[in-house]
């Protein structure tokens, strides 16, 4: 209460549920922190780290077991409704009526919020031009794109003008530019309308437009304070190195991450690696590792004080920090007949329509054995689709379609056998045990008697996994370590991974990015989807689709370039720009017909 | 030597499928329950609810006529141990408020001269007013009071030239449960097998599995067999559950061969999981293929002739009978349990019922993958 300024105080709060092993844990432990407001201000961390737990707290949706919690002033745990009544919050999935047009889920929450009548004219009005959903008031909120959807959840949680505004993670599954959009209206309303924003995000250049950042990991808060407060922290330890001549740069960054002991982070980027260093380490090492990659110091950035914090939290968990999170595996699949330069994927004039609906036109291309291969695009662009005519999933409506030297059409069954696939979603039998689901799919894919034995004894160990325990419940991580064994246990040519990294912690995609750039070098072909534009640094080639096209195709270096700017342009603006490019074009070309 | 390979190849991994589908079944503690309970449950329900035979009347008297006629009419009505009298009304006026509030199914009015037509040698009127809300038992009813009056006219002399003596065949008492178990055995077993074939693929669509299926080099046959046979296993486990209590609970005698009558069930379960499958591939979810299954079982069961006889329904609907498979499982069973009919006298049942399985099973097959996301 004396404190006028902050919008949200919380005291040694905490709050546990039982897991789905049936244990207890804290999914927040222990947390005391202060919102200041009239600004913006970030809960960062990765998935699990507690940020929805305690966004659910303040909107007054879950009760704390220990600590208190005032939010604008008022004791939550006695009064949540004077709470809820001036606060608007908006979850991770909200709740719009899909059958209803977007005037009319409009109307709907300004009548559930009592919005005087006088009011709402000018309110939606207001609504509707910064969300740019002025010309869509009679359509469907179902037939909505992803990120217009998030846009209307946005408005309908604006309907009233509330004292503080809570959003969770409003930019989760939401394309690069509808991103964009979305943080402009927040900074927006900020600016303007001197609104308190809480948001919580797993993207480092959000939290970096914030005025205050929150870092969570597994409960716990680990740092706070403004972004610049926080990079400090970074200050000195950063760097680039160039990878030599002809070698990948995920090469150069698999190098680097395999010696914890000397670096914390490293990932490519624009062709080079950008990389932390163990500050007090001895220099000598590290030149020595980086005799062919010269490397030189960059200014440090939100991100890499956020991997530095991460590490750290991971080194105190487990005292043993050398190990990496899994062996690089050992595959010997390659039936190297020599023919390196025979495409083990080819695709011309695929086509798949929905009805009318061409949900991808005339797409080709090549993919090389032992390449990493990227579909990168809005939601509903078609990469999904695309993906799901390669690995036999989805017929094409016509074209010709080639997997591991197997026609698609005519030798389905034959050209499955040569591919592994990892879905988005844990999609292995939930209560059945390790063992019997690796047992399964091997004898799904022909293996059986001391073969099916050794492959299931192989991938066990190689993935460290538990081969009683069940599926099911296992975390996360394993789960998809689990998905990643099933995928491999035939030793295909060619993996397919849908979004393989979407819902795990920042280390872990950089474990299992490690895990993809040891299968490619051992020559399985990777074929990935991702909506994190930086993965597609890790990438041989990508292909970038909208509305049902290519529209580009090559290195990633290629794809920058094809952006229009210069080669240091990060991935996320490249593809920004690629798609606003051929939408302008398209609208041109519409207007002059 | 070749195209053996190829088939111990393919068995394999068939018999991985089928492994897997027992094993999620068997895994699931409810899974489990449900294998045995509802069969064990719904076969004690049926033998001891679902019966039309009159064992209770109760009934009221209007006697008018108070004399040695009467009182030995009503004697005799009191002694069958089916007709319990619950009141004796003394005014007419008494007769609707007993058949209203249901506490008489039938009242007997005795006119005041019954006695004396009776011993005059003339015809003597006997009143019965029946409650009507219940046509089936109240026809049942007055059909009893009227062979008993039969009884006790011919007890008075005059015997009628022609007697009509009834011999029952197959079920020498007409008792109702004889006719309704034995269906069960095909009825009951399909409502389970139905529902877990339904769920089967539409479960593995809703939690993403299908797809990793899809992806493996099992083709739509193998996916098919996979997973029918566990099914179809399941179905016929549950034939066999509510056999034994039909057989040895409720000592309703088989007549007919063990093999005929699994060989019918085998047929009619294999139909049964076809009909399952295909509702399995179209559905989205689970929620989906259950609320399809519950539309289908009612008219299944309405038009099977499980409750009431197939020739009594409308022609239309007698028509559409011929796509039922439970109607034709029900009879081989009935026919070869009560009857002890050989191959010959059902193979006709067996033609319709393969025909619906030569069309879902592939429609379920070709659904599998073809199914638009």
């Amino acid at each position: 209460m004396n404190d006028a300024a902050a919008t949200v105080v919380a005291q040694g709060l905490r709050k546990t549920f039982v897991g789905p092993d049936g244990n207890r844990f804290a999914a927040i432990d222990d947390v005391s922190l202060t919102v200041r407001a009239g600004e913006l201000t970030a809960l960062v961390g990765p998935d699990g780290a507690g940020k929805t737990t305690l966004i659910r707290m303040m909107a007054g949706l879950l009760k704390p077991d220990a600590g208190s919690l005032q939010v604008l002033g008022i004791d939550l745990t006695r009064d949540p409704q004077a709470v809820q009544d001036r606060i608007s919050y908006m979850p991770q999935r909200f709740g719009l009526y899909e059958d209803l047009s977007v005037q009319e889920n409009l109307t709907l929450y300004a009548d559930l919020h009592g919005v005087p009548q006088a009011e709402r004219r000018e309110r939606f009005a207001r609504m509707l031009e910064m969300t740019d959903l002025a010309r869509f008031t009679e359509r469907p909120a179902g037939k909505l794109s992803g990120g217009m959807k998030q846009k209307l959840g946005l408005a309908c949680t604006l309907v009233r003008s509330p004292d503080l505004l809570i959003l969770d993670e409003p930019s989760v599954g939401v394309d690069p530019l509808s991103r964009r959009d979305l943080w402009k209206i927040v900074q927006q309303l900020v600016h303007e309308e001197k609104l308190s924003v809480i948001v919580s995000t797993a993207y480092m250049d959000e939290a970096e437009r914030c005025g205050q950042v929150f870092v969570f990991n597994r409960g716990r808060m680990l740092a706070d304070g403004a972004p610049a407060k926080l990079r400090a922290w970074a200050h000195g330890v950063t760097f680039t190195a160039r990878p030599p001549e002809a070698m990948p740069a995920r090469e150069l960054q698999a190098r680097l991450i395999d010696r914890p002991e000397l670096i914390i982070d490293a990932v490519p980027s624009g062709g080079s690696v950008r990389f932390i260093r163990r500050a007090g380490e001895d220099e000598k090492q590290l030149n020595e590792m980086l005799h062919d990659a010269p490397f030189a110091p960059r200014p440090e950035e939100l991100e890499d004080a956020f991997m530095m914090l991460l590490r750290q939290a991971e080194d105190k968990d487990t005292k043993a920090a050398a190990k990496p999170a899994y062996e690089a595996p050992r595959v010997a699949a390659v039936s190297s007949n020599g023919a390196n330069c025979q495409p083990v994927i080819v695709v011309r004039d695929l086509v798949r329509k929905f009805g009318d609906f061409m949900a991808v036109a005339s797409t080709s291309f090549e993919v090389a054995r032992g390449e990493i291969f990227g579909l990168l695009g809005p939601n509903g662009a078609g990469k999904t689709t695309t993906f799901r005519m390669l690995c036999g999933l989805l017929p094409a409506t016509s074209g010709h379609l080639e997997v591991a030297g197997r026609n698609l059409r005519t030798a389905r069954a034959e050209a499955r056998g040569r591919i592994g696939y990892v879905s988005q979603k844990f999609a292995l039998y939930g209560n059945l045990s390790v063992r019997e689901n690796l047992e399964f799919f091997g004898g799904a894919y022909g293996l059986r008697g001391k073969a099916l034995k050794a492959r299931v004894a192989a991938s066990l160990e190689q993935f460290d996994l538990e081969p009683s325990a069940q599926s099911g419940i296992l975390p996360a991580g394993y789960k998809q370590r689990l998905a990643m064994a099933t995928g491999l246990l035939h030793e295909p040519d060619i993996l397919f991974l849908d979004e393989p990294t979407s819902g795990i912690d920042p280390l872990a995609r950089r474990a299992f990015w490690r895990t993809i750039t040891a299968l490619a070098k051992s020559g399985v072909t990777i074929i990935v989807t991702t909506h994190f534009m930086e993965e597609a640094e890790y990438c041989d080639r990508i292909a970038i689709q909208d509305a049902g096209k290519v529209l580009a195709l090559g290195t990633p270096h290629q794809v920058r370039e094809q952006a229009g700017a210069a080669s240091v342009m990060d991935m996320n603006s490249a593809f920004i720009a690629i798609v606003e490019q051929s939408r302008a074009q398209r609208e041109t070309k519409g207007g002059a017909a | 030597m070749k195209t053996m390979r190829n088939f111990l190849d393919s068995l394999m991994k068939i018999m991985a499928l089928v492994r897997k589908e027992l094993l999620t079944i068997l895994k699931d503690p409810s899974g489990r329950a449900l294998l045995i309970g509802p069969a064990l449950i719904q076969a004690l329900l049926y033998g001891y609810g679902a019966t039309y035979d009159l064992t209770n009347v109760p009934y009221a008297v209007h006697d008018q006529s108070r004399g040695a006629a009467s009182t030995e009419l009503l004697a005799r009505l009191d002694g069958t141990g089916v007709f319990h009298r619950v009141a004796t009304l003394t005014s007419s006026d008494q007769i609707a408020g007993m058949i209203d509030s249901g506490d008489a199914l039938l009242v007997i009015g005795i006119p005041s001269d019954f006695e004396t037509l009776r011993v005059s040698g003339q015809q003597a009127p006997l009143q019965v007013i029946l409650d009507g809300r219940n046509s089936s038992t109240a026809g049942l009813a007055s059909a009893y009071v009227s062979s008993i009056v039969a009884a006790y006219n011919q007890s008075l002399g005059g015997a009628p030239s022609v007697t009509i003596v009834r011999r029952a065949w197959f079920n020498a008492n007409l008792e109702s449960r004889w006719n309704i178990m034995p269906g069960l055995i095909a009825a009951l077993s399909m409502l389970q097998t139905l529902m877990l074939a339904a769920l089967s693929v539409a479960r593995e669509r809703e939690q993403g599995t299908f797809d990793q299926l899809l992806v493996t080099p099992l083709t739509p046959l193998q996916i098919l067999i996979g997973k029918a046979l566990p099914s179809i296993l399941v179905g016929l486990i549950q034939s066999t559950i509510i056999f034994l209590i039909i057989l040895f609970w409720f000592q309703i005698p088989m007549n007919g061969s063990v093999w005929l009558l699994y060989l019918g069930l085998l047929t009619f379960t294999v139909t049964s999981v076809g009909i399952g499958l295909s509702i399995s591939a179209v559905a989205l979810n689970m929620q989906q293929a259950m609320l399809y299954t519950f539309m289908l079982i009612m008219p299944l069961i309405l038009l099977s002739g499980l409750l009431t006889p197939v020739r009594n329904m409308p022609e239309i609907l007698q028509v559409a009978t011929y796509a039922n498979p439970l109607r034709f499982g029900i009879d081989t069973v009935r026919r070869v349990y009560l009857e002890g009919a050989g191959f010959s006298d059902v193979a006709y049942n067996f033609i319709p019922l393969v025909i619906v399985g030569a069309i879902t099973l592939p429609l379920a097959a070709w659904l599998f993958r073809n199914r638009l996301a």
